[in-house]
Order: structure tokens, then C-alpha cells, then sequence
């Protein structure tokens, strides 16, 4: 594994390809109009409640990386995934890729990008329409993104995605309840790849398959990054899997990021107190590690606590946590942390 | 695509369907298949009434008013020409309610057609896009749906009758009714397609067809609208059966088809008078005909619901 990091090392001449700045989402809680309006000093207002998905967050993906965002489950990964893809529009903040910004195009306007921009979705099982065979499922992108190309262009294309992914032909007629769960995972890599995108979202790709699977698509996933020079935002919350596929991590907790850094950086020195406790909850084979327990629960994400997000369960925090926001500091090259604790050098 | 592969697609398919849970469970049930025989036999001879019916019954000229009031074939004033008798002008029954059946299927097919045309489009809208279209479309069908379709389809009826004079609206009547049936009922429909969409669009083939770049249009006809389309074959064997019906009590109503061009409603609304004459069969044998069709088209729904609903079982 820690050659293949100092391959990544070495191309670090980076080009931004995705940036992500400042990034707000927040979604309103529905509830009837009535109970929204409260009387308050002498003026009727109306309050609506809203879940704070994402609290600026800033995250620039290079070109060739293959950045892992981890948290627990509700801490805004998928959120930042469905943005980036522009699935929803951001509360605040920018979006943008290769240069160009492109959180507030129209539909219309960002077709081109969405031929160089796919993503990969969760549940296999939901994400291929069930009334249209592989072949109509895969070769609607080719036809709508290269309309200017003959059918036969189209079908050589189609059939070298398929040949790409390790689809046989023969699937072409059936529909997507006639494969197993691994099958579809691959049928939508194919679907993503048609377009010959260079940016791929995953939003947990592999985690509603078998394990062993995992590892043929994971695997698939790793071969596609290599021949066609892709760029991936593989979101997941299993630490094993970023491991083994990321160049770089993003560790999120509560809509907020606490710690960016290259994988095996993360791994062997994790700096952020959230970031030690989830490596060390790591299960390993070799000997005893020290299991670093947190107290709590995670905050609701509609009243976001005070300062650090984290201070309630963090185990250092002191006054100044549960006041100031911390900002995210370059502790080492390309390491950055967002903790008043290891800024202050107490931990 | 040469023809030999479509030709092998559709062998394919129709291998496919003979091997379905569909065809499966059809075989296997004798009400459905009954069903399926009666109304097929019914459809059958609406379509071929013209071949099929010893007599014309809308060419007046041979109508002979000597033979009125014959009662049907099997009774001892009966007579061999006439199997079901005829009714007050002379008309043979039979060849009335071959030409009643197809005149009342086809008001009923078409105005769910256009029930369909008109809810699926709104489902769709209102689903998919939500917000103000989605409320403004909604409480549209609420309202519409305060009203009785019977009491809209009255009220318009009878403005078009007054409007156009009684000449004019008997060669409309068809087309009038088709509308007025179609436009009352669209909510049933609008409603079934909203709730699938909502619950369809929330799966990932919808954001992975906007991922895509799909305009709007496509994705709802083209991915939605595919499957959302099992309630509403379900719903539509229902709103037939509803639409014969309504047309039935219009006609009944006087508000429908005219005598000259009867449908099974306007053929029961025309015995209605001699009843109590003892010449019962031009009302009721029209009158069984129709709940025979109704029913089977009914008991065909409800195979159907529980076919493509699993989840309901019966009992």
C-alpha cells in the first residue's frame, strides 16, 4: 500500500479539477405555516426550523486523487456528494470544476459537465430503472451525449464500456432483477463511465454488497481510476476501504470537516481527537490497541452546539472550544486540521 | 434492427409472458379467466356487430312497426326471427345490443382513455416538479371531486342539449359524452400517478438520470412513467367499468345517446316505459348485458390488483 501512496506523492504538480467552497446546505424542517408563526416582543414572526446538513465546508479534489470522506452516518458525506453533483443547490457557498463555477448554471447549461462528471450510487438495487434493459440503460448517455455520432459509433462505444467493466454482452437484453447485487454495482459503473467522465462521485458504492464483492468492485473501481485517468470523491464510512482506494481523506463529523490529509499521513499520525478515535475503533488482528471510547451522543444537526461541533464529546476541550468556531489550520504540508487543541499544542 | 431480430425479440417476448407470474396466475384462476372469456366474447361482437347481427337496427326503413313488442324466441308468442324479440319501434334486440355494446364500450374506452391522458400528465406534473404546481393541481382535483361526476356530467349535458339544439347534440352525443366522462373523472388518475412518482422519484435511477443530464420531459415520461404504470391498469379496468356506467345512467337519464343511436343505457331507458305492459325483455336483457360487462371488467381489476400487488393478500 505505501508504494502505491508514494506513487501518488510523486504527481503532486496538482491541478484543482473540484473545488468546494464554503459550503452551506441546509434544509428546512417542513411543518404547517401556523405553528411556525411565534409571538415575540410585540411582533409576530416566523420561525422555520432547519437541519444544518453542511456548515462550510471547503474541499479542493486534484486531478488523479481519489479523496475519501469518512464519517458516521448524518454527517453531510452523501450531502456534499449530491451538491458537487448539483443534485441539490447549495445553501451557500461555491462549487467548481476545472475553474468554472458550477453551482448556479441551469440545467441546460450544465449538460456538458455532466459528461465529465458521473456518479456512482449506493443502492444498486434502486439505481438501475427496472423497466429498461442494460443495453437501453446503458446506451441512452452514449445517444444523448453523443448524438452527433452514427449508431454504430455509439454501439462500439457502448460495447467498449462493457467490455471495460467486465460485462458480457449477453446482458444487453435482460433487466436489472435478473443480476445479483455485485452485477448491478457494475452495470452502473458502466452507465457512469459511458460518457467517459473524468470526475466520479461514489457516493458508498460498495456498501450494500457482500464482502466479497466489495473487494471485485472496489477493485473494478481502482482499475477504472488507472486506465482512464479518472479523478474520484469516494464517499464511505468504512476506514478499511480508504485505506486500501484513497490518495487523500476528508474526515467530516456534524457538517463540518475536521481533518483533510494524505491517507497513510491520516493513518499514521491522526492529529484531530475525532479522527484518533475512529483509527483507533479500527479492529485489528495484532496485539491490543487503545480503544479511545467517546462519551454522548453525536448533537442533532437543527441546533448546532457552540464552537468546535465536536466539544461535547471531545475528551480536551476547554472554554475556548465551546466558543470559537476553530478554523482549519496546515499543520503539516497538505495536513490540515480544524482543532483549537492541536493548535494550541495541548494534545 | 433487420426484421429477422424483431421477429426473434417478439418470439422472446412472448416466451417471456408465457412464462410470467402474470400469465401464471391467470391460468390458474377460474374466475379471471371466465371473466376474460365473457368479455372477450362481449368486445368481440361490439367490434363485429355490423357482420354478425341479423339486422340493422339503425336503418329505420326496415323497421316494421307489425312486428313491435315481440317478445323473445323462447316464450310461446315468441318468434324465430327475433331470438331476444323487439322493442316498441320493432327492432330486433340482439342486433340493438350488439350495436349498444359498441356504441357504450367504445364511450367507455375512450373517455378513460382520456381520463388517463388527462390525470397522467398532471400526476406527473405535479409530482414531479412539486411546489406551487403540485398544490395548484392538487386542490384542483379536490374540488373537481366535491362535485359528483354525475352531477357535472348532468349540468353540462344539459347546457350543451339547450346550447345546440337536440338535431346537433344527437350527432355529437358520442363525443360529448367521451369529454364530459373524461374530464370528470381525471383526478382518479392524477392522484394514483402522483403518489407513485413521489415514491418513485426518491429512488437512485431518477437522480442517476439527472446526473445524466436528462431534461426534465424525458426523465418523467421516459423513466418515471414506466413505473408508475401498474396502478394504473389496475385503476383503469375500474374507471371502464365506472365511465359504461355513467354513460348508462345519462342515457337512462335521457341526457345521452338518443333512441335512434342506442346504447345499452339508452336501450333500457326506452323499455322502461312498457314494463309494466308485460314487455320486460327490452329493458332487462339490455340490463343484464350491462352488469355482466361491468361485473366481468370488475372481477378482471381485481385479478389484476392482486397480481401486481403482492403485498395484498386476499382474505
Amino acid at each position: 500500500m505505501s508504494q502505491v501512496s508514494r506513487e501518488y506523492k510523486v504527481m503532486s504538480d496538482k491541478i484543482k479539477l473540484v473545488e468546494i467552497n464554503g459550503l452551506h446546505k441546509r434544509f428546512p424542517i417542513k411543518k404547517d405555516i401556523l405553528s411556525e408563526l411565534s409571538f415575540k416582543g410585540g411582533k409576530i414572526t416566523r420561525e422555520q426550523e432547519q437541519v444544518h446538513a453542511i456548515n462550510g465546508v471547503s474541499l479542493t479534489v486534484n486531478k488523479g486523487d481519489a479523496l475519501c470522506v469518512v464519517g458516521e452516518s448524518g454527517c453531510g458525506k452523501s450531502t456534499i456528494a449530491r451538491t458537487v453533483m448539483n443534485l441539490i443547490s447549495p445553501s451557500e457557498g461555491t462549487i467548481t470544476f476545472a475553474g468554472k463555477r458550477i453551482d448556479n448554471l441551469t440545467p441546460k447549461q450544465l449538460v456538458p459537465y455532466r459528461k465529465k462528471m458521473q456518479m456512482i450510487f449506493q443502492n444498486p438495487y434502486a439505481s438501475l430503472n427496472p423497466r429498461m434493459t442494460i443495453e437501453e440503460t446503458l446506451l441512452e448517455p452514449i445517444k444523448f451525449h453523443f448524438s452527433e455520432k452514427n449508431l454504430d459509433e455509439q454501439r462500439s462505444m457502448l460495447e467498449h464500456t462493457m467490455d471495460s467493466v467486465g460485462i458480457d454482452p449477453s446482458w444487453g437484453e435482460r433487466y436489472p432483477h435478473e443480476f445479483s447485487g455485485g452485477q448491478r454495482q457494475r452495470i452502473s459503473i458502466a452507465r457512469a463511465l459511458s460518457v467517459d467522465p473524468e470526475f466520479i462521485v461514489a457516493d458508498e458504492p460498495i456498501s450494500a454488497l457482500d464482502v466479497s464483492i466489495q473487494a471485485q468492485v472496489l477493485n473494478l473501481m481502482m482499475d477504472a481510476r488507472e486506465q482512464r485517468d479518472l479523478t474520484y470523491l469516494f464517499i464511505t464510512h468504512d476506514l478499511s476501504v480508504v485505506e486500501q482506494f484513497g490518495s487523500h481523506v476528508a474526515v467530516m463529523y456534524l457538517g463540518t470537516l475536521c481533518e483533510y490529509s494524505e491517507t497513510q499521513d491520516l493513518f499514521d499520525q491522526p492529529l484531530h481527537p475525532y479522527t484518533q478515535a475512529l483509527i483507533s475503533a479500527i479492529p485489528n488482528l495484532h496485539g491490543k490497541t487503545e480503544h479511545i471510547k467517546m462519551t454522548g451522543e453525536i448533537p442533532t444537526p437543527v441546533n448546532l452546539p457552540s464552537g468546535c461541533v465536536f466539544h461535547g464529546r471531545c475528551p480536551y476541550a476547554n472554554e475556548r472550544c465551546k466558543q470559537e468556531v476553530p478554523k482549519k489550520l496546515e499543520m503539516k504540508p497538505s495536513h490540515f486540521v480544524a482543532c483549537h487543541g492541536v493548535e494550541e499544542g495541548r494534545l | 434492427m433487420t426484421k429477422t431480430t424483431s421477429a426473434s425479440w417478439l418470439k422472446s417476448r412472448w416466451h417471456l409472458f408465457k412464462e410470467s407470474y402474470l400469465f401464471y396466475s391467470f391460468r390458474t384462476d377460474l374466475v379471471a379467466m371466465t371473466s376474460m372469456a365473457i368479455f372477450v366474447l362481449f368486445v368481440g361482437s361490439a367490434i363485429l356487430a355490423p357482420l354478425i347481427s341479423p339486422y340493422d337496427p339503425y336503418d329505420l326503413a326496415s323497421l316494421d312497426i307489425m312486428d313491435s313488442e315481440i317478445p323473445p324466441a323462447w316464450s310461446e308468442e315468441g318468434e324465430d326471427r327475433f331470438l331476444l324479440g323487439t322493442d316498441a319501434q320493432g327492432r330486433d334486440m340482439l342486433s340493438s345490443i350488439f350495436y349498444g355494446m359498441r356504441t357504450s364500450l367504445l364511450i367507455g374506452l375512450c373517455a378513460v382513455a382520456l381520463q388517463a391522458t388527462l390525470g397522467i400528465v398532471f400526476g406527473l406534473l405535479a409530482g414531479y416538479l412539486g411546489g406551487r404546481i403540485d398544490s395548484f393541481l392538487m386542490r384542483s382535483a379536490d374540488v373537481q371531486l366535491s362535485f359528483s361526476t354525475m352531477m357535472v356530467a348532468i349540468v353540462l349535458l344539459a347546457i350543451f342539449q339547450a346550447a345546440f339544439g337536440t338535431e346537433r347534440y344527437n350527432d355529437m352525443a358520442i363525443l360529448m359524452l367521451v369529454m364530459v366522462i373524461g374530464i370528470a373523472e381525471w383526478p382518479q388518475y392524477a392522484r394514483t400517478v402522483r403518489a407513485s412518482v413521489l415514491a418513485e422519484q426518491e429512488k437512485e435511477y431518477v437522480d442517476a438520470a439527472r446526473v445524466l443530464g436528462y431534461p426534465t420531459h424525458r426523465i418523467m415520461f421516459r423513466h418515471i412513467l414506466p413505473n408508475t404504470l401498474s396502478p394504473v391498469m389496475v385503476i383503469s379496468t375500474v374507471q371502464v367499468a365506472n365511465a359504461i356506467m355513467s354513460e348508462a345512467a345519462l342515457s337512462f337519464l335521457g341526457l345521452g345517446m338518443p333512441v335512434t343511436q342506442p346504447s345499452l343505457g339508452s336501450l333500457i331507458s326506452s323499455g322502461f316505459e312498457y314494463i309494466w305492459s308485460g314487455s320486460w325483455w327490452i329493458t332487462v336483457i339490455p340490463g343484464v348485458v350491462l352488469i355482466i360487462l361491468v361485473l366481468v371488467i370488475n372481477l378482471l381489476g381485481d385479478w389484476l390488483r392482486d397480481v401486481l400487488n403482492p403485498k395484498l393478500y386476499k382474505g
